[in-house]
């Protein structure tokens, strides 16, 4: 067989595996909206921790990291701050929202608000920039796996074909088993991501160095500057590590489908323990970084970071184990654009849809219009994977910081009674406005700053001044 | 929804991580000493994931034991 074979039908192989565990995950369950989206409250400690952690590794993960790592250097550690202290701060925060959600029947992030606010307006405009911010994440993903497949199958499937075929298998195990699919997924997913991430963080520095050690050393005798912050970038200093990596824990689990995922759990203490292990996940990010640092000297000067590990994986292995990388990559953006796609197409239909325009559905037509819509939402991405969209690139940027905006609303209304729907509302536009305005004119970090943490502080601000004036004290 | 909030000792405890990881950076991030061949900075926060873990798990066993005292609060 040609090393192009080889590798084809590896990875091909191991994602029909992936795709038949995560059809069989719903079998003999009636799919409802409940069962679909939160799995029917019935997660115990590992179906959960895979859930999780089948959602926090990303593509970004695989191609981001490494690719931060070859490009901007030292300020790349803060992915290893801001994951581990997410997890502290879910402690606190996730087993209240379970306690909540399980109460009042809770399955999206808007439910909470709705339930707690009591403000449809403000629930739908929580859905709204839901939907906004995980499209282009759920693009990035759909993207990400047609590089990954072409490369490391040696060009043997194109991008578009790669991204039909991994889509529909993606959408048809959404559709049949919900979040159950997902979890189930992904303990293929991560087992082979795991595997994959120790072969080339241990093997390619020992293939072109003789070791990590020695990586290090010609890394810090060549560029002095580049292992520590600001490394390789002007602006990314102390200032920006402490205000990106604070906006960052805070804003893990805002994410529309991290948050509804802790109403999956069986009780608050499974979301609790799951909090004490999650954090020991992220030491498998060393060795991808391991091979980020090391394709600095590999292949220097490329204009695409993202790009860098590939390249320098196909140099460095065997077929055989390209093939595994490969399909290790696949399933690591199939899992997460699955639990994106079932996410926001659940926010339309429930939380837009619904009460926007037909009061009157039922919750078994919303689903079915969840359904549909996880079809035109994959049907929309594969035509902008194909024909490439610049905007998508920009609210990307806003993302991760846009989310974390939801935190003053879900902190104050876990926590503190007085918190009233007007002022977390003014907030919640503030914050996002200041966002908007920061970063598409291209002052992100402003002055040192993440504009995120700027746009955060203000919107907290206006959260709590809002609620001590208009609401009684008691 | 007003959720029971967790107790000072268990506020210091997850503070810890923080001060390590985050606010500190200043004082940590350099490539020297070495250790097992890895630079400072990243051996560190490397060493913090784990101490962190077990700070949440110490959190874990304080605020297991006051809820089971507080008899169903």
């Amino acid at each position: 067989m040609s090393p192009r074979a080889i590798a084809l039908s590896i990875i091909f192989g191991l994602v029909a595996l992936g795709t038949g565990m995560g059809l069989l995950a719903g079998v003999r369950r009636k799919m409802d909206l409940e069962q679909w989206t939160v799995g029917g409250r019935g997660f115990g400690f590992l179906l959960m921790y895979l859930l999780m952690a089948g959602e926090v590794y990303t593509t970004f993960s695989f191609l981001g990291a490494s690719g931060w790592a070859y490009s901007r250097g030292g300020p790349t550690f803060y992915i290893l701050a801001y994951l581990t202290l997410g997890c502290v701060v879910s402690f606190f925060l996730l087993p209240p929202i379970w306690e909540a959600g399980r109460r009042f029947g809770m399955q999206t992030q808007p439910d909470f608000f709705l339930v707690r606010y009591g403000n449809q307006h403000l629930a739908a405009f929580v859905a709204a920039v839901g939907v906004v911010f995980l499209l282009p994440y759920f693009q990035l993903q759909v993207t990400g796996l047609g590089i990954i497949v072409s490369i490391a199958s040696f060009g043997g499937i194109g991008r578009t074909p790669a991204m039909i075929i991994s889509v529909a298998l993606m959408a048809a195990f959404v559709l049949a088993s919900g979040i159950r699919a997902v979890a189930w997924v992904s303990i293929l997913k991560d087992a082979l991501m795991l595997l994959a991430a120790v072969t080339i963080g241990i093997g390619i520095p020992y293939r072109h160095f003789g070791g990590i050690g020695p990586m290090f050393t010609a890394l810090a005798h060549a560029r002095p500057a580049h292992l520590t912050m600001p490394g390789a970038t002007p602006n990314l200093g102390h200032t920006w590590y402490i205000s990106t990596v604070l906006l960052s824990a805070l804003g893990v689990f805002m994410w529309p489908h991290y948050f509804a995922s802790s109403f999956t759990a069986k009780s608050a203490d499974t979301l609790r323990r799951n909090a004490v292990v999650m954090p020991l996940y992220t030491l498998s990010l060393a060795f991808i970084l391991f091979a980020g640092f090391s394709t600095v000297l590999i292949v220097p000067g490329m204009a695409d970071g993202d790009l860098a590990l590939l390249t320098v994986v196909r140099q460095s292995f065997a077929p055989w184990l390209l093939g595994v990388i490969g399909g290790a990559g696949a399933l690591t953006a199939m899992v997460p654009a699955a639990i994106l796609v079932l996410t926001a197409a659940t926010l339309f239909a429930k939380n837009l849809w619904r009460p926007v325009v037909a009061p009157a559905m039922t919750d078994e037509q919303v689903a079915k219009l969840a359904r549909g819509t996880v079809l035109a939402l994959c049907a929309v991405s594969l035509y902008l994977a194909v024909y490439s969209s610049t905007t998508l690139v920009s609210l990307l940027l806003l993302g991760y910081a846009g989310v974390t905006q939801f935190f003053p609303g879900v902190v104050l209304g876990v926590f503190w009674e007085r918190a009233g729907a007007g002022a977390v509302f003014c907030g919640l536009i503030a914050g996002v406005g200041t966002l908007a305005v920061l970063v598409l004119s291209g002052r992100d970090p402003f002055h040192g700053w993440s504009a995120g943490f700027l746009a955060l502080c203000i919107n907290f601000l206006i959260a709590v001044a809002g609620s001590l004036l208009t609401s009684p004290q008691q | 929804m007003n959720a029971e909030k967790p107790s000072a000792t268990a506020v210091v405890v997850a503070a810890i991580p923080f001060a390590a990881m985050c606010f500190s950076v200043a004082w940590w991030d350099r490539i020297d000493p070495r250790i097992f061949g890895l630079p400072f900075n990243m051996m560190w926060l490397l060493c913090w994931i784990v101490l962190s873990s077990v700070c949440i798990w110490a959190i874990y066993r304080l605020e297991r034991g006051k809820r089971r005292n507080g008899g169903g609060k």
